[in-house]
């Protein structure tokens, strides 16, 4: 039987990445996926004739460029284009629009309040300022605090370094800002309702809080370090859909020998004599490797795919405790035709940006409260985008897809599994708050597919649906993501590896998660490293 | 609801029209919003009727604020660093403000409109940061700078120009006074104020009269030389008065991301602004630290050699031999009046006092292919164009 050097389990962005750059590097990798397509939640698939459903992850702004430039992606058919600006719509019919152009976005603020548009600058550079404290972080392994290997004080030193050139206030708020709330971050700055909604929504998306828990201020911030070509915040559609960035990473791993195979779900990780030594698939067939890396999250992998008695026990309660809690879900929308919003002036450019129906914080914090008691929000948060404003391929001509993300949405209904009426009701409480604010909405939806966080679980694999394979708070970050002493992308077991969004950086498209874990893989291994250095924020 | 949607691209600002008809170049830029000249038909043309007969710049996107009430006096002398009790109505201040650390905001000019009434006139905006210092005083401020346009009047013979146009009484007004006149039943303000370092005026008038009183002065103007003049003229002259521009030889303290990016008023050459005498103000403990222990950068002026202008350029301490770099050029230009290369730049400490000679590294571009120069420095402390008639009182008439 044939042995590889590395088995990747899950063929979703960052297993592909660290298989891609594994197999760049020489290695004989597979990377195996249960589904019998790839790409886990950055996928698209025809799911009516003729349209392309981006169906889970819908917008890409953290994919890191370093990955995209070592792996060529555009080689592999990958473009990244941006969109601009967004809008809130309000419930007394006006709107707030977020303008690409500093000016017009400036002039549209200064409507609601002078002083909030002056004080976005403020706002601005604060943010600013955390995010290329962390984006530096971004593609480095995260350094253990407890460690005295040169390579982790290194880290640990150039992390200080960081931290104290920021400037003395700029310190203090740091400490603030990684664990404040989203909504006394943006007190500081503004006074209007409706333009801190629009701002908070970063904050508690694919997380299980409110705008006015502790700790999403950085969730926030991990929705604005990303770029498009070095324009930090902003984001953009792939053509093709999402998909279109697993294909070709996927089509990067195959040009460099590595192998892919669909319809091979993994049953269980095989351990022997406390080393992972391949992987029995759920049709029974057994695949060895010399190591085994995990891009499933950290629960499916150790608490479903392995023998408790294979881990250290006080690992497997950390990993037990670990919170992935599922809090959105998606509703995806084929349309006939433009659906028309009357209260922005037609043909705005604000049609091409991501649309929200709700309009102040108390707002948010109440869709919160829904989630809290085990129901989906009756007045959700949503993030609406029509992509093929953007993306003429996802749809026929004239026709257009809608991409809709709900938060909040439970993982089970009171604790137990969703019934067809409740998820049908889900969906209609979504049609219904867009069709609020569009009259001719509903005569165009031709088809729409309904996803809970239990859908997401059972047809992608990621516990509870959570987009970010576990929450982005301080106490699962960095050193800490996902378990202490274990945030280096090795596990207790020699020879498995973890490389999934559980771990260092965390969720979103971002594929550093994969590419750090190949790094450490190849640095264990002695192999010549093949995973880029950080652009980095001069 | 009626929703009033903003309006998209670029705002005219009130003399927009005015300058069109004049314009023959097309090229424009965006400036706070507003639509912009670079040049309206030559910028060296226009710069020599700064120089030489009179100038007209629209900076109507200025940003002002007006702000009123019994407490406005207690107020701006806790906002800006130099002692506003000293600036009586009638009169006009150059200001630098600050936060807590002492570090620059912006600057700008304060008019002493009439007793207890001012307005303040800056290039960024302030709302944000004037409205949380307003806490504890009782003043209003307001936002007013779509409502007054305002037009510099610049040049020898701008007095000619103003008197002509029936100003009467102009000639009394000193450098940094101001005057009210009535303009067709508005109240028109005049200020013997200007970017230019040459003997000038600026108007201010509410935004409907503005192409009523454009079309008053250009018709007085005419036998005087009178030219509407875009931005890179306007820049000319101000490198040469030694004036300083945000986000060019400085940045608004609140607006950067990297430590140690912002400067002090010390730091740039301001240090006559700020007043220690006057009771607390923002940014003066730091300030007064800072005068304690020595500040990091200083702001220069530089006259230098040969006639390549020194733009974005790095200021050396020696020109070979383990050269140190010790600063960078912030703004440059080929002085047309003074026949000078200069510059203004900003050096660590202790370099760059005045009398001292640096190194100026000039990269500049000949037929595609690119030279470098390094170039010696004088660093003066004047400013490169100071002439007897931008202060004579009365003004001659030139």
């Amino acid at each position: 039987m044939k042995t590889y050097d590395a088995i990747i389990i899950g063929a979703g962005h960052n297993g592909l990445t660290t298989a891609a750059f594994l197999a760049k590097a020489g290695l004989d990798v597979v990377c195996l996926e249960k589904n019998e397509y790839i790409g886990g939640a950055t996928v698209s698939r025809e799911m009516y004739k003729g349209w392309l459903y981006s169906s889970c992850s819908y917008v890409c702004s953290l994919l890191r460029p370093e990955i995209y430039r070592a792996l060529e992606l555009h080689k592999h058919g990958l473009q990244v284009t941006p969109f601009g600006g967004s809008c809130q719509f309000m419930e007394n019919g006006d709107y707030f629009g977020s303008y690409h152009d500093p000016e017009e976005a400036y002039r549209e603020m200064a409507r609601f309040s002078r002083r909030d548009a002056d004080a976005y600058e403020r706002y601005s550079a604060d943010t600013m300022r955390q995010c290329r404290l962390v984006r530096d972080n971004l593609l480095r392994t995260a350094p253990d605090p407890t460690s005295f290997k040169p390579k982790d004080l290194m880290g640990l030193a150039e992390l200080g370094l960081k931290f104290m050139d920021m400037g003395e206030d700029a310190m203090y708020e740091t400490i603030r800002f990684w664990t404040m709330s989203v909504a006394e971050y943006l007190d500081q700055y503004f006074e209007t309702d409706v333009i801190k909604t629009t701002k908070s929504g970063s904050g508690i998306i694919g997380t299980a809080l409110g705008v006015y828990s502790p700790g999403t201020a950085y969730v926030l911030l991990h929705h604005y370090m990303g770029d498009v070509d070095g324009n930090v915040g902003t984001w953009g559609v792939a053509r093709g859909g999402m998909g279109a960035i697993a294909d070709s990473i996927a089509g990067a791993l195959q040009t460099y020998g590595g192998e892919l195979r669909a319809k091979a779900g993994v049953e269980k990780i095989i351990v022997k004599n406390g080393r992972a030594t391949g992987v029995a698939l759920e049709s029974g067939e057994e695949i060895s490797a010399r190591l085994v890396v995990s891009a499933i999250d950290v629960k499916q992998t150790f608490l479903d795919r392995m023998d408790k008695s294979d881990l250290p026990e006080d690992f497997y309660n950390r990993v037990v405790n670990f919170k992935i809690r599922g809090s959105s879900g998606k509703v995806n929308i084929a349309l006939d035709g433009m659906p028309t919003f009357p209260a922005i002036p037609k043909g705005s450019t604000l049609y091409h940006g991501d649309m929200h129906f709700i309009d102040s914080m108390e707002r948010m914090e109440r869709a919160f409260d829904d989630w809290k008691a085990g129901t989906w929000s009756k007045d959700p948060y949503i993030d609406m985008l029509i992509p093929t404003l953007t993306d003429p391929t996802m749809a026929p001509p004239g026709k257009h897809f809608m991409s809709c993300f709900v938060q909040y949405c439970p993982y089970q209904i009171d604790g137990r599994a969703w019934t067809e009426p409740e998820r049908e009701a889900f969906g209609q409480t979504v049609i219904d708050q867009i069709a609020n604010y569009s009259p001719d909405f509903k005569s165009l939806i031709l088809h729409y597919e309904v996803r809970t966080p239990e859908d997401i679980e059972n047809q992608i694999g990621i516990t509870e649906g959570n987009i970010f394979h576990g929450e982005l708070t301080m106490d699962q970050l960095l050193f800490n993501r996902p378990v202490p002493g274990y945030a280096q992308y090795r596990s207790p077991v020699s020879g498995l590896y973890m490389c999934g969004s559980s771990t260092h950086p965390g969720g979103g498209v971002m594929s550093a998660p994969g590419a750090n874990a190949a790094r450490e893989i190849l640095a264990d291994l002695r192999r010549t490293n093949t995973v880029p250095e950080n652009f980095g924020d001069d | 609801m009626s929703v009033q949607h903003v309006p998209l691209g670029r705002l005219r600002t009130p003399f927009y029209e005015r300058m069109v008809k004049l314009d023959t170049l097309n090229t424009w830029h965006e400036w706070k919003g507003y639509s912009t000249p670079d040049a309206l038909y030559c910028a060296e043309t226009e710069y020599f009727a700064i120089r030489n007969a009179t100038a007209v710049f629209d900076l109507s996107p200025m940003t002002k604020y007006r702000i009123t009430g019994p407490d406005s006096l207690a107020y701006l002398n806790r906002l800006v660093t130099r002692d506003m009790a000293k600036v009586k109505p009638g009169r006009v201040a150059y200001a630098v403000w600050c936060d807590d650390l002492g570090q620059v905001l912006d600057d700008g000019t304060i008019f002493h409109l009439r007793e207890g009434e001012y307005r303040l006139c800056s290039q960024e905006r302030h709302y944000d940061w004037l409205i949380t210092s307003a806490i504890g005083f009782d003043v209003t401020v307001t936002e007013e700078t779509a409502d007054i346009a305002g037009l510099a009047v610049q040049g020898p013979t701008s007095y000619s120009v103003l008197s002509a146009m029936g100003l009467d009484g102009l000639g009394e007004l000193k450098v940094f006074g101001l005057m009210h006149f009535d303009f067709e039943g508005t109240e028109l303000m005049v200020s013997r104020t200007g970017f230019t370092g040459d003997l000038g005026y600026e108007l201010w008038i509410t935004a409907d009269k503005a192409e009523a009183l454009w079309d008053a002065l250009f018709a007085a103007g005419q036998i005087f030389g009178i030219r509407a003049i875009g931005v890179h003229a306007l820049e000319m002259s101000r490198v040469e008065a030694g004036y300083l521009a945000a986000y060019q030889d400085f940045l608004p303290a609140k607006a950067t991301v990297r430590n140690g990016r912002t400067r002090s008023p010390l730091e740039l050459g301001l240090e006559w602004l700020v007043d220690f005498k006057k009771p607390n103000f923002n940014g003066r403990r730091a300030l007064a630290e800072e005068k304690r222990r020595g500040s990091t950068w200083r702001l220069v002026k530089l006259d230098i050699e040969g006639n390549k202008a020194a733009h974005h350029s790095y200021i050396y301490e020696k020109s070979k031999n383990n050269r140190k770099e010790i600063g960078f050029i912030t703004s440059a230009v080929w002085s047309p009046i003074c026949k000078q290369n200069i510059a203004i730049g900003t050096v660590k400490m202790p370099h760059g006092a005045p009398g001292s000679t640096v190194w100026v590294e000039i990269y500049y571009q000949r037929e595609m292919h690119w030279n470098r120069a390094m170039a010696k420095a004088i660093v003066v402390d004047k400013p490169f164009w100071f002439p007897p008639r931008r202060s004579a009182t009365p003004p001659g008439p030139y």
